[in-house]
């Protein structure tokens, strides 16, 4: 099928790209952009108005498939990335069974492909069952289709153990994606601080992550492995990342959607809602990671997108299951985020586009050269979204099975910016609500 | 974020759940003391019963075993002549597996019009009182870490009735704060009431820093912490804390922090000495102490009554 954008603002944070023109696509992949000229295509759409930009690269979404199909599966969520312009996404490791077996990620990447709405991107069990322990086939899990390797949430308190990982992981030029948070102080339902002292929760201290994060640096100056820090929380984070990449230490890292955009004074009367791993720090934490993520030193903002059934979110805060809802609210956060922050609509883009997919770098082989970005030649994974329409988060509305999200509207009664209208993956319509059914 | 109405109180300001004694004017406090010193009376007359919850159905729904607060309620309630419905669901319910809001639902399809809750989970009681009916109300009868708020209200009716006003006080609460709902909601209570110098006292380990934050003042000797106090709020100390990563011993904490004599002869001379109870004799205080003449250990229990019995009239009086 032959599919031509016509009169779009096509924005590439790859090549500084940013003018209305035409995009063709032929064949799963772009072959010319700029004026169409007299390409016939099977289909026009009309872009007028709109943005026209690589798909997102999601570098935290949870499917919740194998083993948690009541809060989630493939069709629902693959539908939820779509909706949310999302055309590759990676997922943890920590389904039921654990991604610790390669017929296992054979399966999901089989079911995916099946789907065709969104390019899946699993990370392989670090261990066995994630217990810390023992290693897993990690060429095989390799060659099966994992593009990295995790202990998703449950910390690695032996610290032997992980250096082996990372020295294993490095052999291969494997990439490790780590949460950092130390298994012993990580233990508490919010971030310590006056709110949880107020509220009477359990609180994970900072230094659950410094302590964490300075194990782990030290760990990669000897190992030499490449680690790519998941979900950092705290300021002191962000400046002990800051003084690792200055030392040229092999280290990417992301923050999620909900700790750059809130904080724990939004847990107000207990909301579960606000139940998050890592939980939401305070004020000076959010402007921190804000800053983090504007000037580079934190690579990515993903979605942390976890879907949690009704049965598992109403319940007293300390007892409700973490996590949120994300897929579809990621572009948003990123244009608000951006435009808080007085930043090009580009830099918003970029670190849901291009920079998580250098992030990925060779573990998604050729992809590595066109993922994330706009290049004649390259995959027709795009997004093309109004970047003037605001949407208020209704959570019937929804595509994923989780309706649970910080940002709806019901709760902050704020619209956000920037809605999706059609998402392309390989050249395939894998989501439209156009109002240009102009199509040819 | 869209700042909420506190779920405590209705559009006018008036208390429809008790919660928290946090975020509560001072005027609201204020009035449930009053009201209490109008049903003191009550529990000494004969016939100790008044007529304002007649035909009202209160549920005590204890998820957590506490005899004794739950006897507090129960006589509270029945002096209010409601019809009274205990349930012990650490045993029941949730042992099959059933959910809070089932349990909530089922239990509102029976008409029920007021629930007292005591949870281990803070916060618990703000769920309930989020999904019950407009017309029926909710008592936090102790939840988690976060709030005890009728032992706040009934510290606070002991301590006016022994020292007549909050403006000038001095206030040491002593041990296990930073697991204790007592403390918080005496803290809130105290803070609004107007009290100058509220001390916390205890080792590092119950006392961290960062409780400065609530507006008390931290201290980590006993003896700079009850010096010149006027009262004295000991707190239970659980068993589970007693020996670990808390505290190596119970022996030890009473070396350190326990009320004794010697202790006690640094507060004020008129200091009063009170206790959330049961009490642990030995841990946390000494019985020379607990029995003496500065203790109001008991009376706290009496005025406890007519507290519970001016919360529930309170907020059955007023209406979503």
């Amino acid at each position: 099928m032959k599919i031509l954008i016509r009169h779009g603002r096509v924005i590439d944070p790859a090549s500084g790209r940013d003018e209305v023109t035409d995009i063709a696509i032929a064949s799963g992949r772009i072959v010319h952009i700029g004026a169409a000229g007299d390409f016939s295509a099977d289909r026009e759409i009309d872009a007028t108005g709109l943005v026209v930009a690589p798909g997102l690269v999601d570098l935290a979404a949870r499917l919740r498939e194998p083993g948690q199909e009541h809060e989630g599966m493939l069709e629902s969520e693959l539908a939820a990335a779509a909706a949310g312009g999302v055309t590759s996404l990676v997922c943890p490791p920590d389904t039921d069974p654990v991604l610790d077996e390669p017929g296992l990620v054979e399966m999901l990447k089989f079911r995916a492909r099946k789907l065709s709405r969104c390019r899946l991107f699993p990370l392989g069990a670090l261990t066995r069952r994630l217990e810390g322990q023992a290693l897993t086939e990690m060429v095989e899990l390799t060659e099966a289709g994992c593009v990295g390797f995790s202990q998703a949430d449950v910390a690695l308190s032996d610290t032997l153990v992980l250096q082996r990982a990372l020295q294993y992981a490095s052999t291969y030029g494997y990439t490790v994606w780590l949460r950092p948070q130390d298994a012993f102080l990580g233990k508490g339902v919010a971030a310590q601080g006056a709110v949880a002292t107020r509220l009477g929760l359990s609180g994970v201290p900072v230094i659950a992550e410094t302590v964490a994060l300075h194990t782990l640096f030290e760990l990669v100056r000897v190992t030499r492995a490449r680690v790519h820090l998941c979900r950092l929380s705290s300021a002191a984070g962000v400046a002990l990342l800051r003084a690792a990449k200055a030392q040229g230490l092999p280290v990417t890292a992301d923050v999620s959607i909900n700790s750059l955009h809130l904080t724990d004074v939004d847990i107000g009367y207990f909301n579960p809602d606000m139940r998050l791993t890592p939980p939401l720090r305070q004020g000076a934490d959010r402007e921190a990671l804000r800053q983090g993520l504007a000037d580079g030193t934190i690579d990515a903002l993903v979605s942390d997108h976890n879907p949690v059934a009704d049965d598992m979110k109403n319940l007293p805060f300390g007892e409700a299951e973490p996590g949120a809802t994300g897929l579809e609210l990621l572009l948003s956060l990123a244009l608000r985020w951006a435009a808080d922050s007085g930043l090009p609509m580009a830099t918003a883009l970029s670190r849901v586009t291009q920079d998580p997919v250098r992030v990925l770098g060779d573990a998604i082989g050729s992809l590595a050269t066109s993922a994330g970005r706009l290049v004649e030649g390259g995959v027709a994974d795009i997004c093309i979204f109004d970047p003037a329409s605001e949407w208020a988060v209704e959570r019937g509305e929804l595509a994923s099975r989780g309706k649970h999200t910080p940002f709806a509207f019901a709760s902050t009664g704020m619209a956000l910016p920037g809605r999706v209208r059609a998402t392309l993956v390989a050249g395939t319509v894998a989501y439209e609500s156009l109002p240009l059914s102009l199509g040819g | 974020m869209l700042m909420r109405r506190n779920p405590q109180l209705n559009a006018h300001g008036e208390l429809i759940h008790l919660l928290s004694i946090e975020g509560l004017p001072k005027a609201v406090l204020t009035q449930i003391l009053d009201t209490a010193g109008t049903f003191l009376s009550v529990n000494d007359r004969d016939v100790k019963k008044v007529p304002l919850l007649r035909g009202k159905s209160v549920f005590n729904l204890f998820f957590e075993n506490s005899t004794r607060t739950r006897t507090t309620f129960e006589i509270a309630a029945k002096r209010l002549s409601a019809d009274v419905i205990n349930l012990d669901i650490a045993r029941s319910s949730t042992a099959k597996g059933e959910s809070l809001l089932d349990t909530i639902a089922n239990l509102s399809a029976m008409h029920a019009d007021m629930f007292i809750v005591r949870h281990a989970e803070s916060g618990a009681p703000y769920l309930i009182a989020q999904h019950v009916a407009p017309h029926v109300h909710v008592v936090n009868a102790g939840d988690g870490r976060h709030a005890h708020p009728t032992q706040g209200l009934l510290d606070m009716y002991t301590i006016r009735h022994f020292k007549k006003d909050f403006n000038n006080l001095t206030v040491a609460i002593v041990g296990d704060i930073v697991h204790s709902r007592v403390a918080r909601s005496d803290i809130h209570a105290l803070t609004t009431l107007g009290v100058p110098e509220i001390r916390a006292v205890g080792p590092k380990t119950l006392v961290p820093g960062d409780l400065a934050g609530m507006g008390v003042r931290v201290c980590h000797r006993m003896e700079d912490g009850i010096r010149d106090a006027d009262v004295i709020i000991m707190l239970r100390l659980q068993n589970e804390r007693m020996s670990g990563a808390m505290l190596p011993s119970a022996g030890e904490f009473f070396k350190s922090y326990g009320l004794t004599p010697e202790k006690l002869a640094l507060a004020k001379p008129d200091c009063i000495v009170m206790h959330p109870g049961p009490i642990n004799r030995g841990v946390e205080i000494d019985s020379a102490v607990a029995d003496g003449s500065h203790s109001v250990i008991l009376p706290q229990v009496t005025f406890g009554i007519a507290v519970r019995m001016a919360v529930m009239s309170t907020i059955a009086g007023n209406q979503a």
